[in-house]
């Protein structure tokens, strides 16, 4: 458990005044995500340690150089879970990677992402100033909401210092139940489930087969999963925990691949996008990753005019923007956004995209 | 140019596309906009407009931007923090045509709302649905969703479903340039800086919301509240603590002391009990499997933490009037004094009895009653204090003894709104909370949005000059703040 804070901004003054850029990374697992960025090297990974935790207050406040393990054995201690089940991609990847990239697991739509849980952060910004957003509190208005803007920045806006999280009770019983469904019915399925008052905590479609994550007390989620099972003919998986752990941390069969993979977001709703390539979908229909040779503009363009958007995952070019082009309006408020946060362009840029 | 030259010029651009029955600047037509629910603080705007269409608001924006006019939106007029204060030689953009409710997409969970529906019109329209959208504000009624993400707001059963911006997907807003630009998306995340969170709780300081696409929730199969009572409010606030280390989440948790309680017995005869030092509000919702494992337990743990009684609500009817006592406090409060002023401070829980302590103290110092209201799940405190503004000097002794309440809040580790937002009220307080370096980004962020700063101008956050003078003045536990800054 050490405190950075001083080294990371010192870093910072230092080349916010040389103009020099800076690559911010904790233990590099997310590396493949997001445009390639270079500069000097700024590394949280030595700045770690659970500044306070107190389990009936659910807030906990770390460190940006935290393992996701070490908090997510902290936290089991007490009976309680990081919500957004970040996944890790590595057995050391820290927080404020997860947190920067606004990483969250199966079970966001039911729980919310990590932009969801994150209560205040520390940040350096681009000129070397140490600020403080948000809090330790719930609910906090004061001020914008800068604290929240860093989740999903790419560390573009600011060097991640700690963050303070809301956490939750880790619900006593798990059960997955497994049915077979062409995939339009699956989608029709899931969503329909979602609209009724039900313990669901994951989906999952691939490979002709739908899974559904309940999570409760083990009295209600039994109850649940007889009832579905029943009117879908679904049967009950074994090997819950693995499944899911597969799926979140993407070392599935499906993700083991020399092809591209596009990771595509959508209104849950969408029926099936008419690709013809291997898909595995999660978060309730929301979230459909797609093994295509397909190029990124063609999806872009037809899941554009569905309402939703496509990264270019995995595999593709590296001259590719990661991310989906903004339109004019969006592209400009970010531009003058990073200009207000990072006047020099010396945090991570290009990463998010190329032009901030 | 004069200032009637200028009022002149700009009524006659806005009748141009206007109905002469949305352009009013008559004084008295513009007496009902002349302060939002913090009446303590009035100001008659120069001109009201009322459009129904987007592209009207495109129109009025983009004159006012060219005359450099500033433009205050406007929804309900329900805030609580002189957030929708008219300026004298400013435009109050009303929002209240837009009421449509555009479409609900059952399967999807969502809803595209125009910013002028209220918010409990939501839930009333996709309830055949078996859906709801879950924060309710407890001026539910009147409120509208645009206030409501401008502000952020939260309700009872945000410990458990969360606040505004944990329950929207898209925004549509009109930014100062007169521009149309859709936030966040119908999928459940979007490229790019997280806008969306940005724009929640910004107090009309970055655009015009103009529609809201919000999610919906399915309506619990069952819910049920149980009311504990406890004959010390610090037992009460062990018992909340004590109810989430149990791995208990309650779909609302609220709190109300003697004070409280009697004003909102008088008022509804929801039943609570006079004796009691504080109540606890604990409702419990799900499956009614969840439901009725959970309620004994609910109940022994705060039996254990030191209840005199616990009463589970018999059904739905005496659910609803529970709450109702609870949800109507505020305007129970006014009937026992001719004005009250809300603060709104949220704490870590565990610091609950400490700034109790303080508030009491402070009372006595100030010789003001307050009756404490309390979302207890989530820490935000709601002290009211009760006065009288035809007493002279009243107002401003009240608005001091606020604001060393919401210092106390800071000291503990919380922040000085929760859900009211800082508007024109806690601007000072804003200088408490931030430093120098944290202002000036809030003022980068502003910029980015509104360079000649023209929305909702001198909210929410001050200027760095406001703080060193107000530092100057008042030197806190002898530390100076903002003390890189010069004196003037
Ligand atoms: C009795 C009572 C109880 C209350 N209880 C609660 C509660 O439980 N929880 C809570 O959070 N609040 C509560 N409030 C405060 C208030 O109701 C909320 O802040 C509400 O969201 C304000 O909505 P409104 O439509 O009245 O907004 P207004 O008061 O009209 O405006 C509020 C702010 O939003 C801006 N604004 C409004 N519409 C738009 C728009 N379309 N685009 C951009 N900016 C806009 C305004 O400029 C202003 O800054 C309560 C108020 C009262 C009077």
């Amino acid at each position: 458990m050490t405190d950075q804070s001083k080294t990371i901004q010192q870093q910072i003054q230092n080349a916010f005044e040389n103009k020099t850029a800076c690559r911010i990374i904790g233990a590099n697992s997310k590396q493949f995500l997001g445009n390639e960025s270079n500069g000097e090297t700024v590394s949280t990974k030595n700045h770690t340690g659970v500044i306070s935790y107190d389990a009936s207050e659910l807030v906990m406040t770390v460190r940006s150089g935290t393992s996701l393990k070490e908090i997510n054995d902290v936290l089991s201690a007490n009976n309680q879970s990081l919500p957004f089940e970040p996944p890790g991609f590595s057995y050391d990847a820290t927080i404020g990677g997860t947190i920067a990239c606004n990483l969250s697991g199966p079970a966001r739509p039911y729980t919310g992402a990590a932009r969801d849980f994150v209560l205040g952060t520390r940040i350096i910004n681009g000129k070397g100033e140490d600020c403080r957003f948000g809090g330790q509190v719930m609910k906090n208005v004061a001020g914008y909401d800068a604290s929240r803007l860093m989740s999903g920045a790419y560390g573009t806006l600011g060097v991640i210092l700690d963050v303070s999280l809301k956490v939750l009770p880790t619900a006593q019983t798990e059960v997955t139940i497994k049915i077979e469904q062409p995939v339009d019915v699956a989608i029709q399925t899931i969503n329909q489930l979602s609209t009724k008052n039900l313990p669901i905590s994951a989906s999952c479609y691939f490979d002709k087969h739908l899974y559904i994550r309940l999570n409760s007390s083990e009295q209600n989620t039994l109850a649940v999963s007889k009832r579905i099972c029943q009117q879908t003919s679904g049967v009950e998986i074994e090997n819950s925990k693995e499944f899911w752990h597969s799926i979140r941390e993407q070392e599935h069969e499906f993700f083991k691949t020399e092809k591209s993979i596009a990771r595509i977001s959508l209104p849950s709703t969408c029926n099936n996008i008419n690709f013809d390539d291997e898909q595995l979908i999660e978060w309730g229909g929301a979230l459909r990753w797609l093994k295509s040779d397909l190029d990124i503009a063609t999806i872009r363009d037809q899941v554009q005019k569905l309402g939703g958007h496509a990264a270019a995952y995995k595999n593709f070019e590296s001259h590719i923007e990661f991310f989906q082009p903004l339109d004019a309006g969006l592209k400009t408020l970010h531009q003058r956004l990073k200009q207000g946060f990072d006047p020099a362009g010396i945090l991570n840029p290009g990463r998010l995209y190329k032009e901030l | 140019m004069t200032s009637i030259d200028t009022k002149q010029q700009l009524i006659s651009a806005f009748c141009d596309f206007l109905p002469a029955t949305a352009v009013l600047f008559k004084d008295e037509d513009l007496h009902p906009y002349e302060c939002d629910g913090l009446s303590a603080y009035r100001q008659i705007p120069m001109i009201v407009v009322l459009p129904e269409s987007i592209n009207e608001v495109q129109r009025i924006i983009k004159i006012c931007h060219q005359k450099n006019i500033p433009v205050i939106a406007r929804g309900a007029g329900t805030g609580l923090s002189g957030g929708a204060l008219p300026l004298a030689d400013g435009v109050l953009l009303s929002l209240a045509r837009f009421k449509e409710i555009i479409n609900i997409d059952p399967l999807a969970r969502t809803a595209r709302v125009q910013p002028g529906v209220r918010n409990l019109a939501i839930s009333e329209a996709v309830k055949e649905h078996g859906l709801y959208y879950a924060p309710d504000p407890s001026s539910q009624i009147a409120c509208t969703i645009g206030g409501n993400v401008a502000e952020n707001s939260g309700g009872v059963h945000c410990l458990k479903y969360g606040l505004t911006v944990h329950n929207i997907l898209k925004l549509d807003i009109v930014t100062i340039d007169g521009e149309l630009i859709t936030i966040g998306s119908e999928a459940l995340d979007s490229p790019g800086y997280d806008l969306l969170a940005l724009m929640t709780g910004s107090e009309g300081m970055l655009g015009v919301i103009v529609e809201v696409t919000v999610k919906l929730l399915p309506i619990p199969e069952q819910a049920k509240v149980i009311m504990a009572s406890f004959d010390d409010v610090f037992k009460a606030g062990n018992a909340v603590a004590n109810i989430i280390s149990a791995g208990i989440i309650p779909a609302g948790l609220e709190m109300m002391d003697k004070l409280a309680i009697k004003a909102a017995e008088d008022f509804i005869h929801a039943g609570y009990p006079l004796d009691a030092e504080a109540i606890l509000l604990c409702e419990l919702d799900g499956s009614s499997i969840e439901v009725n494992e959970l309620i004994p337990l609910a109940e022994k743990v705060l039996q254990e933490s030191g209840a005199t009684e616990t009463r589970l609500a018999k059904d739905d009817i005496e659910r609803a009037r529970f709450w109702q006592g609870r949800k109507s406090a505020f305007p129970a409060v006014g009937r026992m004094a001719p004005d009250y002023y809300c603060m709104d401070g949220t704490i870590p829980r565990r610091e609950l009895a400490n700034v109790l302590k303080r508030i009491t103290d402070l009372s006595k110092e100030y010789d003001l009653p307050v009756a404490n209201v309390f979302h207890a799940g989530d820490g935000n405190m709601h002290p009211l204090i009760l006065y009288d503004a035809n007493i002279e000097g009243e107002l401003e002794r009240t608005e001091e003894f606020g604001a060393r309440i919401l210092e106390a809040c800071v000291e503990a580790g919380g922040t000085i709104t929760g859900e009211h937002g800082v508007g024109m009220e806690k601007i000072d307080q804003m200088c408490v909370q931030f430093k120098s370096a944290e202002l000036s980004q809030f003022h980068a962020i502003k910029n980015a949005f509104d360079p000649d700063g023209l929305l909702n101008p001198g909210k929410a956050v001050p200027t760095l000059h406001r703080c060193a003078e107000l530092g100057a003045m008042h030197v806190h536990h002898g530390r100076l703040a903002h003390p890189e800054l010069p004196r003037f």
